[in-house]
C-alpha cells in the first residue's frame, strides 16, 4: 500500500499500479483512451495527462501520462490542475481533427467513449480548418462493421487482436496520420474473439454488424442480466431487446469469469431468439390452432391418461425448468437426455469435482496458472473464453521475469518482449492441432486412448501409487517425465480436460495427474458441452438409453421432452422407435428441430432472453439470469408450462421452485442466494430495465393501439419492464446496464468494480457449488493404445465455435462462419485411399452400408486411422464419436451428402 | 577520427587503416583490460554520445546489468548496435565516416561489444546509404579475415559477430528504441522507457546502442588514452567532433575540429562565410530539430552544455545557416513537412499535431493566414513538447517551431497582414 | 537455415533470391527480424513488391504477411506499386529544399513527362522525394538508383537521364 496526494487529497492505494489505474480505481474521472484494463498501458494516446509534483514544495508540476507512471509512496499529483486539463482538452482536440462530427448518425453515438471523453474534457470548439483524410473501408465479414474515419489510433484493435487474442490478420498498416487498421485483404476476420473489437474500440470503427442490421440505441435497449447458453463456461452477458427482439449482446463485466471480454459465439448467437425457426405457436398434431388453454388442458388430459409419464430432461435448460420436470413425473421417470456417453463422462466429472478434493478454478484463476496440461481439448472450440484466459496464463513466466528486471507488469509491449526468454510451460496433448498450439511449448497428438495413457503416465511419474500404463514408447516416456516436472515445479499448475473427446479415461487420467501433484494446490478445470451440463449432473437422473427401454418395456408409455432435441443424443432408428411408441410426445421448446416435429403436442417456451433461471457453468458456479423482455403470448417460459398441469403444486412462482430445487439437492443448497429474490426492491422500487433516457414509450406501439399500453408486470424478478427506479446502488447480479454519469460506455464499468480489472462491488455474481474436499482413489482403468486396423476408420467427433452448438448455429451471422462440412484424414490413410484434399469418400458401416458421403480435409496432425467430423452438425447426425467405419474414394458426381442414407 | 578521410582517396583498407594505429584500440581493449575497466575509461574520457541527446556513453555501457544473479542464466545474451540511421535533416556527418573509414567503426564497435560482453552487433545503416553499406560490408569481410572478428578475437576469449542490417527506413528508425523494433523486424514505433535498452533491448535482452560518431571515438580513447582525449576539446566537453556547415556559405562542409570549437570559426572560417549577396539571418545548430539561434550567438562555443545555454542543442553538431533572402517560415514550413511525414503515428500529439501545424503553416504561407493561427502554433510548440509525446521526435520537431515563432515574428505577421516581402527561395 | 527443400520454386521466389534470404537468417534471433531485408533483396531485381511477393516472402519466412505489410507500409523504401528501372530519390529535406530541390523536381517531371511516383513512359525511371540523404554540403542531391548525385543542377540531370537512356 502507498499513501498518494490527488488533487490536495490523501488516498491509500495499491502499490505497484500505475496512476491511471489507480485514479480510476477510486472512482476519479481521467480520460483514457489507449489504455485498457485488459492490455495494460501503451502510452500511445496521451490522453490520460495528470501534474505530477516533485516534492511537497514544488508549485509547478511536470505533465505526465498517469498510465506509464507508477504509483510511489508519498507522491503527489493533480488531475485538476489547468495545465493538466489543458492538455487533455487539447489532446482530444488534436483527435477530433480528423474525426467525423457525426455523432447522430453514427451507431456509436450515446454509447461511445470518445464522445464521453471529449465532453469530459470539455473540448467544445474545432480550430482545426483543413479537410479531413478520409479511408475506405472493407469487408470483415458477418460480426463486424469496418468504418475507419472514425478511427483516433488509440491502437488498442491490434493490441488486442494481435497480443492479446493472438491472430494475426488484423494490423495497422502505413504511418504519420494515414494509419489504417485492416486486413491484409477484404475478408472475414479469422479470430474467435473479433466481436471483442466493438467495445474494445472507444469509437465507431468497429461495431456490431448483426446488431446494425436491426440497430437501436444504447439508451433505447431495454437490458437485464444474463448468462451466455452458448457453452458451459457461463460468461455474463447484457443482452438489449428493442420491440420485442433482441438485438444484441454486449459483454457483462464478470471479475472471476468473462472479465471484459467474450468469444464470438457469445456474442453473436443470439439471434437464434429472432430466428424464423422459433416456435410462437403452441401446436396440438392434428388440429389447425391452439390457445393457452387448450394446450394446458391438453397437456392435463395427457398426463391424467398417461400410464407412465418419462420426462426428459435438458442440459441448455434452468434447473429451475428440470426441476419442474423432475416434479411433474417423479424422479423414477426422470432422465437427462445426454447421449449415453455424455451421461457417462458428466456424471464422472461431476463426482471428480464433488469429490476428488481438487479446486475447479475460474477464468480468473485460470489465467494466473504457471504450468498448463490441455489433455483432450481444442481449448478455442470447447470453450472458447477459456482458450483466452489460457493465452493469458501463458505469459506468466514472462511476468514473473519482468518482475525480477523491475518491470512494471502494465507495461505491456515490454513484459510481451520477455516471452520468448521466458516461455510458460503450456503442454497441449490432443486429437489434432488446436489453436493454441502457438502458446505451446509442446504438442502431442493422439488418439482419445493415447492422450489418456500419456496422462496416466504423467501421473505415474509425480506419483509412484498412481498406475502406470503397459507398453508406453520412448517418447512417450520422455514426454511424460517432462510434463510432470514442469508441472511438479510450478506453484499453480494446471490441468484442463473435458468432454470433446468422449472418453472417460481422458478424464480419469486428468484427475490423476491432479491428484498426483504434491502440495502444490493444482486446479482441474474441465470443459462440459452446455450452460448446464454440471446442474444436469448434479441434479442426476436415468440415461436416455434407459428411457428408451422404459417405453420399450411398457414401463411407460407418455413423455414429456424438454428442451432437447434428443435426435441429436441418440441413433435416428432409436428415437424414431421411442417416439412412435410413445402414445403421447409433448416437446416444450423454442425452436423447431427434429424431436418438435413429432410432437404430440408443442408448447413454445421462452428462450433464455424472455426468462429466468439458474445455471451451473463447468467451474460449479450457480448464476442467475432474467428475462430481457416480457415473453408474448402464447409462449411461456418452460417451467410455466410445467407449473401449469401440476394442480397439487405447492409452488407458483419461480423463487418458489428456486428454493425447492435447493432443499432437494444438497449441493444446490446455496442457488438461491446466486441473486436476489423477486421482493428485492432498491428504495422501495425495482429495478428498471430500461434507461431513464429510453424513448418512446408511450408511442411504441401506437401503430397497434393509440392508448397507452400498461408495462407488463413482472412477478417473477425483482426488476419491472420499465425506467422508473435506480440502478445506481443494485447488486452486480441484478445490474441490469453499465452506465454512469458522464460514461455512457460499457467501459463505465470502472464505477462499479472494486478496482480496475477486479472484482465488482459487493462480489462477482454466482455462487460457487463446490469447494475442493475429500479424495479419490487412483483411477486404474488403462486403455491399452490406439491400433489403427486395415480398412477400418474410428470415428472422432472434434467441436468447432460455430456450428457444434445447436443455438448459436440458427444466427445467420454464425451460419456464414460455418465451416463448410468435411471429414479430416491424415495423409498416411488419405494416400492408401487414393484421394487427395477436397475428393469425396463415401462412409460406410462395416456391414457396407452407405452412411454419407463427404468431402476430405487432409490435416497431418490427425493420427492415422482417426476420421475427424464436427460435432454437432445435424448433417452428421447419423455419425457418433467411436464408431467404426469404413471408407472408399467415392464416384466424383456422388457429392450429396445424405444421400442414400439408410 | 578524420585522419584517413581524405578527399583524394577512396576509402580506407584494412591494411592502410592499420597503418594509422587502426585496430591498436582494441589490442589494448580485449588483451589488457577487462570490460568494466573498458567502460570506465570511456566513462572517464568524457565521450557524450554523438547522435543528439549527448548521453555519457561510458556511463550507458556501465548500465548494462553484467553479471546479473536473480536471472543469470537467460540473460547471457546481449546486444551492441551501432546507430547508421543518419536521416536528421541537415546531417551529413556519420556516412562520410561510414564510407571513408569503416574500420574505424567496426573497432569502435568491438570495443563497445567487449565492454558490455556482447557476442553479436549489428549495424542499422538505413537503407539510402548504398555505398557505405558496400563498403562496411566490404570492411566486415576484411576484419573477419585478419580474424578482428569471430572467435577468439586477437587470441582472446571473446568472440563476436557483426551484421550489417540495411533498413528500408524512416528517420523514426534512428531513434534507439524505434531502431530495436524495426531491427526485430516490427513497424519501428518506439518503445516505453522505462526499462531501458541496457536492461531490456533487442529481444528483450541487454542492448546497447550508439551513433556512428561516437564509436569512431572509442579506438582513438582506448589507443591514445584519457589525458590525450582531454586535451582534445577546448570547452567543458572532451575530443574532437565533426562539425558541418550547410545553406549558402562560400565552402559548405564538413570538418573534425575541437569539441568547443566557436561557432563563428566553423562557419566564418571553415565555411568560408556567407556566399556573396547573403547574409546570415540565423542557424540551426545542429541540424533539424534544434533551435534557431541568430548571429548574435555566433561566439558561443559549440559544446553541448554552451548550446544549451544558448537556448538551442548542439544535436548533431551539424549547423544548417538560414540566410536572409530564405524565409524563415517556408523553411521551417519544409522542416514541419518532414516530422508530419516521419511521425511514426503511435502518439496523438506527434501524430496529428504535426499535420496540423503544416496545415496552419501552409494556410498562412498561402496568404490564408490569421493572427490567431500563430497563437495557436505556439500552443502547438508547447502542446508537442518534451515528455508530452511518446518519444523525442515531436519536441524535436517543435524546436526551430518555437524558435521561429519568436526570433522571426515579423515574417509570420507579414504573410498574415498580407504582405509577403521575402523572396521565394531562389 | 534452410527454408525449403526445393530451392528453384517457391512461390514465385528465385533460387537467388532464397538463397541471398536464407543466407542472412542467422543473424538474427527470429524470422521476423528478416522480413525488411528480405523484401530489400526481392524489390532488387523486381524493383518493387507486388501483393505476390509479399505474400511469397512471407510463406518463405513463415510470418505473417499480414504483419509484414504491415512493416512494409510503414517504410519508406519497400515500393508496392510498379516503379521505373532506377528510382530518383531527389532530396527534398531542408537544406536541398533551401537550394532548389523543388526545381529539381520540376526539372526532372518536365523532362520525363510524369509526375512524383508516376513510372515514365519508358519505364525507365520513377521520381519520388525522399527525407534528406546526407549530402547537405553538396545541396541539392538525389539519390539515383544505387548512385548518390551532388550538386544538382538542370544540366547535370540532364545528363543523368542521358547517361541512363543511353546505357
Ligand atoms: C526521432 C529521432 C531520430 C534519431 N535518429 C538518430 C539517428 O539517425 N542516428 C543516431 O545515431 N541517433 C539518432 N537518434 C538518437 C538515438 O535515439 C540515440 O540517442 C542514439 O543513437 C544514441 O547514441 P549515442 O549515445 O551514441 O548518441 C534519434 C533520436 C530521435 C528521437
Ligand atoms: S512523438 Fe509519438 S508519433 Fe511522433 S514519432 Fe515519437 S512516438 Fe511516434
Ligand atoms: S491512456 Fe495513457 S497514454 Fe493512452
Amino acid at each position: 500500500m502507498a499513501r498518494i496526494e490527488i488533487d490536495g487529497e490523501l488516498h491509500t492505494v495499491q502499490d505497484g499500479n500505475n496512476l491511471l489505474s489507480t485514479c480510476l480505481s477510486l472512482g476519479l474521472d481521467l480520460p483514457y483512451f489507449c489504455w485498457h484494463p485488459a492490455l495494460g498501458s501503451a502510452g500511445a494516446c496521451r490522453q490520460c495527462a495528470i501534474l505530477q509534483y516533485r516534492d511537497a514544495d514544488d508549485q509547478q508540476g511536470h505533465l505526465v501520462m498517469a498510465c506509464m507512471t507508477p504509483v510511489q509512496d508519498g507522491m503527489r499529483i493533480a488531475l485538476t490542475a489547468q495545465q493538466a486539463r489543458q492538455f487533455r482538452r487539447d489532446n482530444i482536440e488534436l483527435l477530433m481533427t480528423n474525426h467525423p462530427h457525426y455523432c447522430p448518425v453514427c451507431e456509436e453515438g450515446g454509447e461511445c467513449h470518445l464522445q464521453d471523453m471529449t465532453l469530459l474534457t470539455g473540448h467544445t470548439m474545432r480550430r482545426f480548418r483543413g479537410q479531413k483524410r478520409t479511408h475506405d473501408n472493407q469487408y470483415l465479414g458477418p460480426f463486424i462493421n469496418h468504418e475507419m474515419n472514425r478511427c483516433i489510433a488509440c491502437y488498442r484493435c491490434v493490441r488486442f487482436y494481435n497480443d492479446y487474442a493472438g491472430s494475426d490478420d488484423l494490423q495497422v498498416f502505413g504511418i504519420h496520420n494515414n494509419v489504417y487498421f485492416g486486413r491484409f485483404e477484404d475478408g472475414a476476420l479469422q479470430s474467435e474473439f473479433s466481436g471483442n473489437l466493438v467495445e474494445v474500440c472507444p469509437t465507431g470503427v468497429f461495431t456490431d454488424k448483426t446488431f446494425s442490421a436491426h440497430y437501436a440505441r444504447k439508451w433505447d435497449l431495454q437490458t437485464a442480466p444474463s448468462v451466455c447458453v452458448h457453452c458451459s463456461l457461463g460468461c455474463n452477458v447484457a443482452p438489449g431487446e428493442r420491440y420485442g427482439e433482441l438485438r444484441r449482446i454486449v459483454n457483462r463485466y464478470h471479475g472471476e469469469v468473462n472479465g471484459y471480454l467474450l468469444c464470438d459465439r457469445g456474442r453473436f448467437g443470439y439471434d437464434f431468439v429472432n430466428s424464423p425457426k422459433r416456435i410462437r405457436k403452441l401446436h396440438i398434431a392434428g388440429q389447425a390452432s391452439c390457445s393457452v388453454t387448450m394446450a394446458t388442458d391438453k397437456f392435463h388430459t395427457m398426463l391424467q391418461a398417461a400410464d407412465g409419464v418419462i420426462g426428459i430432461a435438458s442440459p441448455r435448460a434452468s434447473l429451475e425448468a428440470n426441476f419442474a420436470l423432475r416434479a411433474l413425473v417423479g424422479e423414477d421417470n426422470f432422465f437427462l437426455g445426454l447421449d449415453d456417453s455424455e451421461h457417462t463422462l458428466l456424471n464422472a466429472i461431476h463426482e471428480v469435482m464433488r469429490d476428488g478434493g481438487i479446486h475447479s478454478p475460474s477464468l480468473q484463476e485460470i489465467e494466473q496458472a504457471d504450468a498448463i496440461l490441455i489433455l483432450g481439448e481444442d481449448v478455442t472450440h470447447s470453450a472458447p473464453r477459456m482458450a483466452l484466459s489460457l493465452r493469458q496464463a501463458a505469459r506468466n513466466a514472462a511476468f514473473a521475469l519482468a518482475s525480477k528486471l523491475h518491470i512494471q507488469p502494465w507495461q505491456d509491449a515490454a513484459v510481451r518482449e520477455l516471452r520468448k526468454q521466458a516461455p510458460t510451460p503450456v503442454f497441449i496433448a490432443s486429437i489434432c492441432s488446436t489453436r493454441l498450439d502457438d502458446i505451446a511449448t509442446n504438442t502431442w497428438h493422439g488418439g482419445p486412448e493415447d492422450l489418456a495413457r500419456l496422462g496416466f503416465a504423467i501421473a505415474h511419474n509425480l506419483n509412484d501409487a498412481a498406475p502406470l500404463p503397459a507398453a508406453l514408447n520412448e517418447d512417450q516416456q520422455a514426454l511424460a517425465a517432462n510434463i510432470a516436472r514442469a508441472l511438479r515445479q510450478a506453484q499453480r499448475p494446471l490441468i484442463v480436460s473435458g468432454t470433446s473427446c468422449s472418453s472417460l479415461a481422458v478424464i480419469q487420467a486428468a484427475y490423476n495427474i491432479a491428484r498426483a501433484l504434491p502440495e502444490s494446490a493444482p486446479q482441474l478445470a474441465f470443459t462440459l458441452p452446455e450452460c448446464n451440463s454440471l446442474g444436469m449432473a448434479i441434479m442426476g437422473g436415468k440415461p436416455l438409453q434407459q428411457a428408451f427401454a422404459a417405453m420399450n418395456q411398457g414401463l411407460a408409455d407418455s413423455v414429456v421432452i424438454l428442451e432437447n432435441d434428443i435426435y441429436r443424443r441418440a441413433s435416428t432408428q432409436q428415437v424414431d422407435a421411442f417416439l412412435e411408441t410413445a402414445r403421447h410426445v409433448v416437446v416444450i421448446d423454442s425452436l423447431q428441430n427434429n424431436t418438435t416435429e413429432k410432437a404430440a403436442l408443442l408448447l413454445a417456451t421462452a428462450t433464455f432472453a424472455e426468462s429466468e433461471g439458474t445455471l451451473v457453468n463447468n467451474e460449479g458456479r450457480a448464476q442467475r439470469y432474467f428475462p430481457v423482455y416480457p415473453v408474448t403470448d402464447p409462449v411461456r417460459a418452460s417451467w410455466q408450462w410445467l407449473l401449469s398441469v401440476m394442480t397439487d403444486s405447492p409452488w407458483a412462482h419461480h423463487d418458489d421452485l428456486t428454493s425447492a430445487c435447493a432443499g432437494a439437492f444438497p449441493e444446490l443448497a446455496t442457488i438461491v442466494a446466486a441473486a436476489p429474490g423477486a421482493d428485492y426492491t432498491v428504495e422501495g422500487c425495482k429495478i428498471p430495465r430500461q434507461p431513464q433516457r429510453y424513448s418512446g414509450r408511450t408511442a411504441m406501439h401506437a401503430n397497434i393501439a393509440v392508448s397507452e399500453p400498461g408495462q407488463p408486470s413482472d412477478q417473477e424478478t425483482p426488476f419491472t419492464f420499465s425506467m422508473e427506479g435506480t440502478t445506481a446502488k443494485v447488486p452486480p447480479a441484478v445490474l441490469p446496464v453499465i452506465w454512469a454519469p458522464g460514461w455512457d460506455s460499457n467501459q463505465a464499468i470502472n464505477k462499479f468494480q472494486e478496482e480496475t480489472g477486479g472484482s465488482l462491488r459487493a462480489g462477482d455474481p454466482g455462487i460457487r457449488l463446490f469447494e475442493a474436499s475429500g479424495t479419490q482413489s487412483w483411477f486404474n482403468d488403462i486403455p491399452p493404445a490406439f491400433q489403427a486396423q486395415p480398412g477400418v476408420w474410428k470415428v472422432i467427433m472434434l467441436p468447432h465455435i460455430f456450428g457444434s452448438e445447436e443455438l448459436s448455429l440458427q444466427s445467420p451471422a454464425i451460419a456464414e462462419r460455418c465451416p463448410a462440412v468435411c471429414a479430416l484424414l491424415h495423409p498416411l490413410d488419405a494416400e492408401t485411399l487414393a484421394i487427395s484434399d477436397c475428393d469425396t469418400v463415401a462412409i460406410r458401416d462395416p456391414s457396407g452400408t452407405l452412411i454419407m458421403n463427404m468431402p476430405i480435409r487432409i490435416e497431418k496432425t490427425l493420427p492415422p486411422g482417426l476420421l475427424g467430423l464436427a460435432t454437432g452438425r445435424p448433417e452428421l447426425q447419423p455419425l457418433q464419436s467411436g464408431m467404426l467405419v469404413c471408407l472408399h474414394k467415392s464416384d466424383p458426381l456422388a457429392t450429396d451428402v445424405s444421400e442414400e442414407r439408410s | 577520427m578524420s585522419q584517413n578521410i581524405r578527399p583524394d582517396r577512396d576509402f580506407t583498407t584494412l591494411k592502410d587503416y592499420r597503418r594509422t594505429g587502426g585496430y591498436q584500440g582494441i589490442r589494448k581493449a580485449l588483451t589488457e583490460l577487462r570490460p568494466k575497466q573498458v567502460q570506465q575509461l570511456v566513462k572517464d574520457a568524457g565521450l557524450r554520445g554523438r547522435g543528439g541527446a549527448g548521453f555519457s556513453t561510458g556511463l550507458k555501457w556501465s548500465l548494462v546489468p553484467m553479471e546479473d544473479d536473480s536471472a543469470a542464466d537467460i540473460r547471457q545474451t546481449r546486444y551492441f548496435l551501432a546507430n547508421a540511421d543518419e536521416m536528421e535533416p541537415g546531417a551529413f556527418k556519420d556516412r562520410l565516416l561510414l564510407e571513408q573509414d569503416p574500420h574505424q567503426l567496426i573497432e569502435g564497435i568491438i570495443i563497445g561489444a567487449y565492454a558490455i560482453q556482447a557476442n553479436i552487433a549489428y549495424i542499422f545503416m538505413r537503407g539510402e546509404y548504398r555505398l557505405a553499406a558496400k563498403r562496411v560490408a566490404h570492411a566486415l569481410q576484411e576484419a573477419r579475415d585478419h580474424s578482428y572478428l569471430g572467435e577468439h578475437i586477437l587470441d582472446t576469449d571473446f568472440n563476436l559477430e557483426i551484421y550489417l542490417h540495411t533498413s528500408a527506413g524512416r528517420y523514426i528508425c534512428g531513434e534507439e528504441t524505434a531502431l530495436l523494433n524495426a531491427l526485430q523486424g516490427r513497424r519501428s514505433i518506439p518503445r516505453a522507457k522505462p526499462p531501458f535498452a541496457v536492461v531490456s533491448g533487442l529481444w528483450g535482452r541487454p542492448t546497447v546502442a550508439n551513433n556512428v560518431e561516437t564509436l569512431c571515438n572509442v579506438p582513438h580513447i582506448l589507443h591514445y588514452g584519457v589525458d590525450w582525449y582531454h586535451s582534445l576539446g577546448l570547452g567543458a566537453d572532451q575530443g574532437t567532433k565533426l562539425f558541418g556547415v550547410s545553406g549558402r556559405v562560400k565552402h559548405p562542409g564538413l570538418w573534425e575540429l575541437p569539441m568547443g570549437t566557436p561557432i563563428r570559426e566553423i562557419i566564418e572560417e571553415h565555411a568560408g562565410g556567407m556566399q556573396d549577396g547573403y547574409r546570415l539571418r540565423g542557424f540551426l545548430p545542429g541540424g533539424a530539430s534544434t533551435d534557431f539561434l541568430l548571429p548574435e550567438h555566433l561566439d558561443v562555443l559549440m559544446d553541448y552544455d554552451a548550446v544549451a545555454k544558448a537556448g538551442s542543442r548542439m544535436g548533431t553538431g551539424t549547423i544548417i545557416v538560414l540566410d536572409d533572402q530564405t524565409c524563415p517560415v517556408q523553411m521551417v514550413l519544409n522542416l514541419e513537412e518532414f516530422f508530419a511525414q516521419e511521425s511514426c503515428g503511435w502518439c496523438t500529439p506527434c501524430r496529428d499535431g504535426l499535420p496540423w501545424t503544416v496545415t496552419l503553416l501552409k494556410d498562412i504561407v498561402a496568404g490564408r493566414g490569421r493572427m490567431e493561427d500563430l497563437y495557436t502554433l505556439a500552443g502547438l510548440t508547447r502542446m508537442l513538447g518534451p515528455g508530452h509525446t511518446f518519444c523525442a521526435l515531436a519536441p524535436g520537431a517543435m524546436e526551430p517551431l518555437q524558435s521561429a515563432l519568436k526570433f522571426f515574428r515579423e515574417d509570420f505577421e507579414r504573410y498574415i497582414i498580407g504582405n509577403s516581402a521575402t523572396r521565394e527561395p531562389a | 537455415m534452410n527454408l525449403t527443400t526445393d530451392k528453384s520454386t517457391f512461390a514465385g521466389l528465385t533460387a537467388q533470391e532464397i538463397q541471398q534470404i536464407e543466407a542472412i537468417i542467422d543473424h538474427y534471433e527470429d524470422n521476423n527480424a528478416v522480413a525488411v531485408e528480405a523484401l530489400n533483396i526481392v524489390q532488387k531485381q523486381r524493383h518493387w513488391i507486388s501483393d505476390q511477393c509479399l505474400c511469397a516472402v512471407a510463406e518463405l519466412l513463415q510470418i505473417s504477411r499480414t504483419h509484414l505489410e504491415s512493416v512494409a507500409t510503414f517504410d519508406n523504401l519497400i515500393y508496392r506499386q510498379p516503379v521505373g528501372n532506377t528510382v530518383i530519390h531527389y532530396c527534398n529535406s531542408v537544406t536541398c529544399w533551401m537550394l532548389g530541390s523543388d526545381r529539381v523536381c520540376e526539372h526532372l517531371c518536365q523532362r520525363l513527362n510524369v509526375q512524383p511516383g508516376e513510372v515514365s513512359a519508358d519505364g525507365e525511371f520513377t521520381i519520388l522525394p525522399i527525407v534528406c540523404l546526407g549530402a547537405c554540403h553538396h545541396a541539392p542531391v538525389a539519390l539515383v538508383g544505387d548512385d548518390l548525385k551532388l550538386a544538382l543542377t538542370e544540366d547535370s540531370i540532364d545528363e543523368i537521364l542521358g547517361v541512363k537512356h543511353r546505357g
